[in-house]
């Protein structure tokens, strides 16, 4: 089966103008999101507790709100359905340090009223524990960026390190911005979501600039654009075939991976989408409005050819000892 | 003809190993090597702890005056108020003169890391930074080894206490069942577990009712509670020892059949007990635990041998946690929850069930659909997949690693991603076959082409799952590490593997049946 034959270039790049306005117009929302309704974070970047209850049958909310409200330190607490009907969630803002008493207990006690149920997680972080978690993984997010800036830049060129460094920020930013649209919770889970888009996202933009990277190289006519369209066309039916593979699998985790993962999955189905497309349509243009000229990359390689060249020649000659 | 090539043999060696080594792990078997459960799929209590090293600086202050008081009087040096102020140094004062230098030689020798500053004869004790530093980085790591060994003692299957960062100790319980099996095994970790023997002060101690705490510290007294009753004790700021002596702690029975603590004192400790007891015959000793009092008994006449019994209305389970706390040890300083995640086990089932199911529907999403599009070539690229999955079990397997519910993801991840080296290997194929180029050059170029862009993606995402694992704490490290295997595992099932399959099928693969191949149409190719 085959689904993208290649024929003749697509001719993406005089389009690249629109492409380019459609990707301000959603990182200007997802930023607007971020900035104004903000992230919905979830106990482990907020510190709090949560409680997962299971009932016998439908869970009776109304009155496990109301027996919860009767403990002056749960008045603020949410009770929401969680995945089933038979489940539900109680969070709270508090959290309790001393060892020997303990949220669930008092939960327990508080619910004894409200039918059978059993008591199958409790998540309790601390207030510290929930900021040094933020940091670190806002540390993990930069230094991923600049582990990945470095190789590329080593591999290929620096501009398109920074062209895949600008579609990969494109991509985990309008990811967020789906998050906060749907107010996914955010805890570590989304954050390792997050990190596997800006994996997965380069990988996509990688393969294209290697295709790329080939084509300065094999392709006569040296201009980029024309360049660029010849081998994202080429690359096209990788880029969608493997992003839909992935898709695939993430789409299942997320319809039956359970209401845990549920977070994890979504913000990597977005990902995907987004990354996919940026590979195609975003990465590139950035070269060009980086400004990478094909032919003084061609004589920089031209140059490097040539000095390794004659090195090679200079041994000969030591090796034949006529230096 | 060819038949068998380098790359096949290793691909058959990596199968084979991959599916002998995740066997154990697959059966779940006693013996061998293989994967644990992370605590969110079997359940389990997970725990961050902080300590308050401030109080072992404390309580290290309160056993130098203990120790001050033993030699002053052991030495014959007679000294008063003896203090000690603000948790932080000891104060006393030295009667005769003539045992400044005796007493400063005694003290250099028997309380190290501290500095002695005079004015007269009034002298001030302190701890120096570098033994207040000491005495705290012992704190967590006596803390660590003493709930370790509280747990192990209490016969748990494979606690996990551990130090994390600085100052904090990750606590990791499997297969607790029940929520007053979590109570139990959380008061058993909280337990300071501090053991005083204390002199009552019976000179004022009738009027211990209408004291107030600053009025007995001015005394050099301390007024505690009874642990069962609302009786208050006056006793002596300074204890006579506490359980850094104790060697043993058993759970017995009193004569009423009642649960009781027999402990037994080191040789020092039994010398100091029997010196106490003999010259203070008529008066009361308290008991202390954890500040408060057990019993008083009073002391009929010397006792010897550093036997002691602790009394109080024990439940048997109580007593039974208390001899363990009491002989593995006090916490130096008591410890307190940063964070704590506790998963039951019907939850942990869930869990799996829902991700296996999402794992095998993937992958049979995945298996059909490169089938389809690719024919043969799909195939080949499918067996890739099955080898991909069993090395990533065998090698979690082989390093005892953890499967968590992020980890799982993972590995349904990687399941979609492994196949994208195929993809690329593949498309590269067709395209030079569409150039005209023959079978073997097509497949022979497809890889060369298809190596770097393949190498330089999987780098990359290498890069940040190395970050993962590196700053992702806990369940979001499962992960990372599930991701890193299978990106390195697929390095060797899909350009190595697969490119040995080829290289055997070689002979056999038809050009005029690259529909089937590699599922192109056949006209183009020559």
């Amino acid at each position: 089966m085959e689904v993208f034959k290649y024929e003749k270039p697509l001719s993406l790049m005089s389009k690249s103008k629109r492409f380019g306005i459609l990707s301000i117009v959603l990182l200007v929302i997802s930023f607007g999101l971020i900035m104004t309704k903000g992230f919905n974070y979830g106990i482990d970047f907020a510190g709090g507790t949560l409680v997962q209850v299971k009932y016998e049958g439908k869970a009776p909310i109304k009155k496990i709100r109301e027996a919860i409200a009767k403990d002056k330190h749960y008045e603020s607490a949410t009770v929401t359905f969680f995945g089933t009907e038979e489940e539900v969630v109680i969070r709270t803002k508090t959290s309790s340090q001393v060892l020997g008493e303990d949220v669930s207990d008092t939960v327990h006690d508080l619910l004894l009223d409200t039918g059978k149920f059993e008591i199958r997680r409790v998540d309790m972080v601390g207030a510290k524990v929930g900021s040094e978690l933020r940091e670190k993984g806002l540390m993990s997010l930069l230094l991923a960026i600049i582990g990945i800036l470095i190789y590329v830049s080593f591999r290929f060129e620096w501009r398109f390190a920074v062209a895949s460094v600008m579609a990969l920020v494109h991509d985990v930013t309008i990811a967020m911005g789906a998050v906060v649209l749907f107010n996914i919770e955010v805890n570590l889970d989304t954050l390792a979501a997050l990190l596997t888009i800006l994996g997965y996202s380069l990988n996509d933009t990688i393969i294209v600039f290697d295709r790329i990277r080939e084509g300065i190289r094999t392709i006569k006519n040296p201009d980029l654009g024309d360049i660029i369209d010849e081998s994202v066309t080429r690359t096209l039916s990788r880029t969608t075939l493997t992003s839909l593979t992935t898709f695939f699998v993430v789409f299942t985790l997320w319809m039956f991976g359970g209401e845990i993962i549920h977070g994890f999955g979504f913000t990597l189905l977005v990902g995907i989408i987004v990354g996919t497309y940026s590979s195609i349509f975003v990465a590139s243009p950035i070269l060009m409005w980086l400004k990478f000229s094909v032919s003084d990359f061609r004589e920089k390689e031209a140059a490097k050819l040539k000095r390794e060249k004659e090195k090679e020649k200079m041994r000969a000659m030591y090796e034949n000892g006529t230096i | 003809m060819k038949t068998l090539n380098f790359r096949i043999i290793l691909f058959a060696f990596a199968l084979i190993f991959g599916i002998v080594f995740s066997i154990p792990s697959l059966t779940q078997s006693e013996s061998g090597k293989k994967i644990t459960l992370g605590l969110d799929l079997q359940g389990g209590l997970h725990m961050l702890l902080g300590i308050k090293s401030d109080i072992a600086i404390e309580s290290r202050i309160k056993s130098m005056a203990a120790t001050t008081k033993y030699i002053f009087d052991d030495e014959e040096i007679i000294f008063d108020e003896l203090r000690i102020v603000e948790h932080k140094e000891i104060t006393f004062e030295l009667l005769d003169k003539d045992d400044v230098v005796k007493a400063k030689a005694l003290l250099k020798k028997e309380l190290e890391g501290t500095v002695l500053s005079e004015n007269g004869l009034k002298f001030t004790l302190k701890m120096t930074e570098e033994e207040i530093e000491r005495t705290k980085a012992n704190a967590i790591s006596q803390a660590v080894d003493t709930i370790r060994n509280r747990l192990n003692e209490f016969g748990l299957a494979e606690p996990t206490v551990a130090k994390q960062g600085e100052d904090k100790i990750l606590v990791e319980v499997p297969g607790i069942k029940t929520q007053a099996d979590e109570q139990r095994i959380r008061e058993l970790i909280a337990r300071a577990a501090h053991l005083q023997l204390m002199a009552v002060d019976e000179d004022r101690a009738a009027r211990v009712a209408t004291m107030s705490e600053n009025e007995a510290k001015s005394f050099g007294d301390i007024i505690l509670p009874d642990v069962a009753t609302s009786e208050r004790y006056l006793l002596k700021q300074i204890p006579v020892l506490d359980g850094s002596m104790l060697t043993d702690a058993k759970v017995g029975f009193d004569q009423n059949n009642q649960p009781v603590i027999n402990f037994s004192l080191n040789g020092q400790g039994a010398k100091i007990f029997g010196d106490f007891t003999a010259v203070s015959v008529g008066k009361r000793m308290a008991v202390v635990l954890d500040n408060k009092v057990y019993s008083a008994p009073n002391i009929r006449e010397r006792i010897g041998g550093g036997n002691v019994q602790i009394s109080g209305s024990f439940k048997i389970d109580e007593a039974h946690d208390l001899a363990i706390a009491l002989r593995s040890g006090a916490l130096l300083a008591p410890v307190y929850v940063m964070e704590k995640r506790s998963v039951g086990p019907s939850l942990g089932a869930d869990s799996i069930r829902s991700s296996s199911l999402a794992l095998v529907l993937g992958f049979i999403m995945v298996v059909i659909f490169m089938v389809l599009y690719y024919g043969m070539a799909g195939v080949v690229a499918d067996v890739a997949l099955i080898g991909n999955l069993f090395l990533i079990l065998a090698i979690m397997s082989l390093f005892g690693a953890t499967l968590t519910l992020p980890g799982m993801a993972g590995i349904v991840l990687t399941v979609g991603m492994a196949v994208d080296a195929n993809v690329i290997i593949t498309e590269r194929i067709r395209e030079l076959l569409y150039e005209g180029k023959s079978v073997p050059k097509a497949i022979e170029d497809g890889y060369n082409n298809a190596f770097t862009a393949i190498l330089d993606a999987n780098v990359t995402t290498l890069i940040a799952a190395v970050v993962l694992y590196v700053y992702g704490t806990g369940a979001i490290k499962g992960f990372a590490l599930t991701m890193s295997i299978g990106i390195l595992a697929s390095m060797l099932t899909a350009i190595v593997g697969t490119h040995g399959i080829y290289q055997w099928l070689l002979p056999r693969i038809n050009k005029n049946k690259l529909g089937f191949w590699f599922g192109i149409k056949t006209e183009g190719a020559k």
